[in-house]
């Protein structure tokens, strides 16, 4: 075997250490040639940092990358890249505005005479790469107009121009539709023939257990699993990913559960193209009761949350909050009939980051301090005060620019601003994203303790472990639609199952 | 001040505390160097000159800066203080011509407020432009900034309406005491910015339409999903700064008693400059009224000043630009510090 597929690259005692976290605590990787190497892990396991590492755009901490024997450090990306390195990000990085063409030779133009771009030589070498990877794109046209599998080919096309014998991919699967998928599978096992090495991110078990040669997991920043693919099944990778003994989050107060507090009803939201981002999808939540809507990227989970706060006019369907009908058509009305929302991207959505932490608590609810026109700025100070307390935010003071503060304590400004507006249900999307393990365990109380008092929570999650720990109910979404419902102490490898079994299921077909 | 609470009254609170007032200090600066170099400057009748001078400029820079902390900009002001003070012209020289042989004469007052609700007008064209059809702001105003000053020209036919010293039995005669009157011994243009300077000061800091002013351009996408009406706020502001204009307008043609259609021009950029001086964020989210007034006088006293001293206009405009980059290189050093001692705080207290 060992013969069969060299190691390309190894990473022996890596670490990462960022402000306030260990993203990597002494990892030892090998990377295989000819080979697909899978990586797996929950959120925050440390797979892109670790990845990012090989790729040059992060450095490590400590420890060693070796390649053919040579131990070698990366301070950029073009490091990385004069090695034979190729990465290609979740999200891509292309310009839909230029050619095929013009992305691959991107800031490395052939020119003529160092003159001018030489466009036909840019051209010619553009569709050999398509050749060998047996598409059929043509390199003039302006990227946009491709699909987003094909836009992803590009991207890995852009890879190979640099000579990659290393190519990263992660999460390359996300957004392909099933026939998309095909595509690049016939890519990699092609690319693989080639002897290149590659090494494939993804939350989709199924699919790694279908590509992958060798799998290595990682859980908290630790390598908890590495060997040939042979063997592995979906149990396996799910016990490496969250161990027996999963850390717990016990529940202190004695579930409260009420009366129905939200309903929504058969809510859609079609997708440009044909179908539906949100297919469909019914649920409810009582009051009291923490509800966790646990799927893959890309399932439609926070689409639909945005659906609820009026973010897609051309969605359909009915919400009731207390049993009434929900008329509203802007975020406004909406927060004033009870809803509130902790957007998953903090920085994009949850804060105004040159504000005050002061202003940006009160910002949903400047009313309460407001006579007819007139804002009581003792009466807002105070108010932003009493949540500081109550949420235990650390600040030195609440007229430092927001910005100032740790993830977690970012995180409580945006759950002190929802809480303001007195709703009565808390749609949370992603709550621990980019926030420490310290701070996580306190959100999570706070959640719990909100909800003791009787507020319904809708959570969204990519983490089992977390949707399992925190939840009354799980609900698994895939590809728009509600694929299972299950109990707080749900059997992790089931939840997994409902919430790859769609795609999987039409991958088959 | 935070900096009087802070625990140690250190090197780097005293420089952030002079980089705060900047404005302020550069105010003071200039208004000692000519007040040493330039004699008579410090006359009683200099500085009421040079007061009208501003008030105009730092009444435009007021609308100016409440589209710029919302991310926009205005390019249309100048163009609107054309078109108001043509309309004021008409209206007291003219009236209306109703076409059966009937002219409906309007008093003073009366102009006033039509003339203000065609500022308002553009404005509202201007706002309409950016939220419903989703022009950007420079554009936008870009082309109201074409389509008010032709509409000015057209008014007249590119002539100047003259003599606009009113009819007492029309109730106009009163018209030219806006630019030239005095009440309690200041100008009534002077009253005219100290009015709206309160309104706009007490617009930005005590109620919740300033506070969503400020929300808008530091975070539009996070400001909507707090629930602030994003289409609103950016309508008011743009109202607000076609108000200030047409009070520019009716000022400048009761002051001149004439009005021409080329009144105002590039008025637009020296708003601008004032609000920018003043410590206004171009990228939004970022701006004090107070600042914006200082910053209005500290371009007004320099090139009053230079021109006392004899010095040429030609490098006048050279000064004035000067000084304006040198007060974006001195913004950004504050909010970087200022940044950098934010964190240092709070990064303190995590410890």
């Amino acid at each position: 075997m060992t013969q069969e597929h060299p190691i390309g690259l190894s990473i022996r005692g890596g670490v990462k250490v960022y402000p306030g976290t260990r993203a990597l605590k002494g990892v030892d990787f090998d990377l295989r040639m000819g080979a697909v190497n899978v990586l797996v892990g929950e959120n925050g396991a440390g797979k892109s940092t670790l990845m990012k590492a090989i790729a040059g755009v992060e450095t490590l901490t400590e420890g060693t990358i070796t390649m053919d024997g040579q131990t070698v450090s990366f301070r950029s990306k073009a490091d990385a890249v004069a090695k034979g390195i190729g990465i290609v990000f979740q999200e891509l990085n292309l310009f839909p505005n230029l050619t095929v063409a013009e992305n691959i030779f991107i800031a490395r133009e052939p020119t003529r005479f160092g003159v001018d771009i030489d466009a036909a030589a840019q051209s010619k070498a553009t569709r050999a790469l398509m050749e060998r990877l047996e598409q059929d794109i043509d390199p003039d046209v302006p990227l946009g107009t491709l699909r987003i599998g094909q836009q992803q080919v590009v991207e890995i096309a852009k890879a190979l121009a640099q000579n990659a014998r290393i190519l990263i991919l992660d999460e390359p699967t996300s957004a392909l539709s099933a026939a998309e998928v095909e595509v690049l599978f016939r890519v990699i096992s092609d690319l693989k023939a080639q002897g290149v090495g590659i090494v494939y991110i993804s939350h989709r078990l199924e699919e790694l257990i279908h590509i992958g040669d060798y799998i290595t997991v990682l859980r908290d920043g630790m390598i908890t699993a590495a060997q040939a693919m042979d063997g592995v099944d979906i149990p396996w990778i799910v016990r490496a990913m969250i161990g027996d003994g999963s850390k717990e989050f016990p529940r202190t107060e004695p579930p409260n559960f009420g009366a129905e507090v939200f309903r929504a009803d058969t809510i859609c939201l079609p997708r440009l193209g044909g179908g539906y981002t949100v297919d469909h999808l019914s649920l409810s939540v009582r009051s009291g009761e923490i509800v966790g809507l646990y799927g893959l990227m890309g399932a439609g989970r926070t689409e639909f949350l945005e659906c609820i706060m009026a973010q897609h006019p051309d969605s359909t369907g009915h919400f009731y909050i207390d049993g009434k009908l929900l008329t509203e058509r802007d975020v406004t009305g909406r927060i004033a009939r009870g809803l509130a929302l902790i957007p998953e991207d903090r920085k994009r959505d949850g804060l105004v980051q040159i504000m005050a932490i002061r202003e940006n608590i009160t910002l949903s609810a400047l009313s309460r301090f407001t006579r007819l026109f007139h804002l009581n700025l003792k009466a807002e100070a105070a108010g932003a005060a009493e949540f500081i307390k109550r949420l235990t935010i650390k600040v030195a003071s609440p007229e430092n620019p927001v910005s100032s503060l740790s993830g977690g304590n970012q995180q409580k400004v945006v759950i002190g601003k929802a809480l303001m507006t007195d709703p009565k249900i808390l749609l949370m999307d992603e709550p621990s994203r980019g926030i420490d393990i310290g701070a996580k365990a306190e959100v999570f109380r706070t959640m719990r303790r909100l909800a003791a008092d009787g507020l319904g929570i809708l959570f969204v999650t990519s983490d089992l472990e977390e949707v399992r720990a925190l939840s009354d109910r799980i609900l698994v979404m895939a590809d728009g639609k509600l694929t299972g419902e299950f109990s707080g102490q749900a059997n992790p490898s089931e939840v997994i199952a409902a919430a790859t079994r769609h795609k999987v299921k039409e991958h088959r077909t | 001040m935070t900096v009087a609470t802070a625990p140690s009254f250190d090197k780097t609170a005293l420089i952030l505390a002079l980089l705060r007032m900047r404005t302020f200090v550069a105010l003071i600066l200039v208004f000692a160097f000519f007040a040493i170099a330039a004699p008579n400057f410090l006359s009683t009748a200099n500085a009421v000159i040079v007061s009208k001078h501003v008030a105009l400029n730092a009444l435009l820079a007021i609308g100016m800066t409440f589209v710029i902390i919302t991310g926009g900009i205005d390019l249309s002001v100048g163009s609107i203080v054309g078109l108001c003070a043509m309309m004021a012209g008409w209206l007291v020289l003219n009236g209306v011509d109703l076409g059966i042989g009937y002219t409906v004469w309007f008093n003073t007052a009366e102009i006033v407020v039509i003339v203000c609700l065609i500022g308002v007008l553009v404005g509202v064209v201007n706002g309409l432009l950016i939220t419903r059809l989703a022009v950007a702001p420079f554009i936008a105003t870009l082309g109201t900034l074409y389509v008010a000053r032709g509409f000015a020209l057209l008014s007249s036919g590119g002539r100047t309406f003259p003599n606009l010293t009113g009819k007492p039995e029309f109730g106009t005669d009163t018209f030219p005491l806006i630019g030239t009157g005095t009440l309690l011994g200041l100008p009534v243009m002077i009253w005219l910015l100290i009015a709206v300077g309160l309104l706009a000061h007490y617009i930005s800091r005590r109620t919740t339409l300033g506070r969503h002013i400020y929300a808008v351009g530091g975070n539009e996408r996070g400001a909507a999903l707090s629930g602030v009406k994003v289409n609103r706020v950016k309508m008011f502001v743009y109202m607000f700064s076609g108000l200030c204009a047409a009070l520019v307008g009716i000022v400048i043609a009761s002051q001149l008693q004439a009005s021409h259609p080329a009144t105002g021009e590039t008025f637009e950029l020296n708003a601008i400059a004032a609000a920018v001086l003043g410590g206004t964020s171009m990228s939004g989210g970022r701006g004090k009224i107070g600042g914006t007034i200082v910053g209005a006088f500290v371009i007004g006293i320099l090139s009053d000043g230079l021109i006392m001293m004899g010095v040429s206009s030609f490098w006048q405009t050279v000064i004035k630009g000067l000084v304006i980059i040198m007060a974006v290189v001195i913004d950004q050093a504050q909010s970087r510090l200022q940044a950098r001692v934010a964190l240092q705080q709070e990064a303190a207290l995590e410890k």
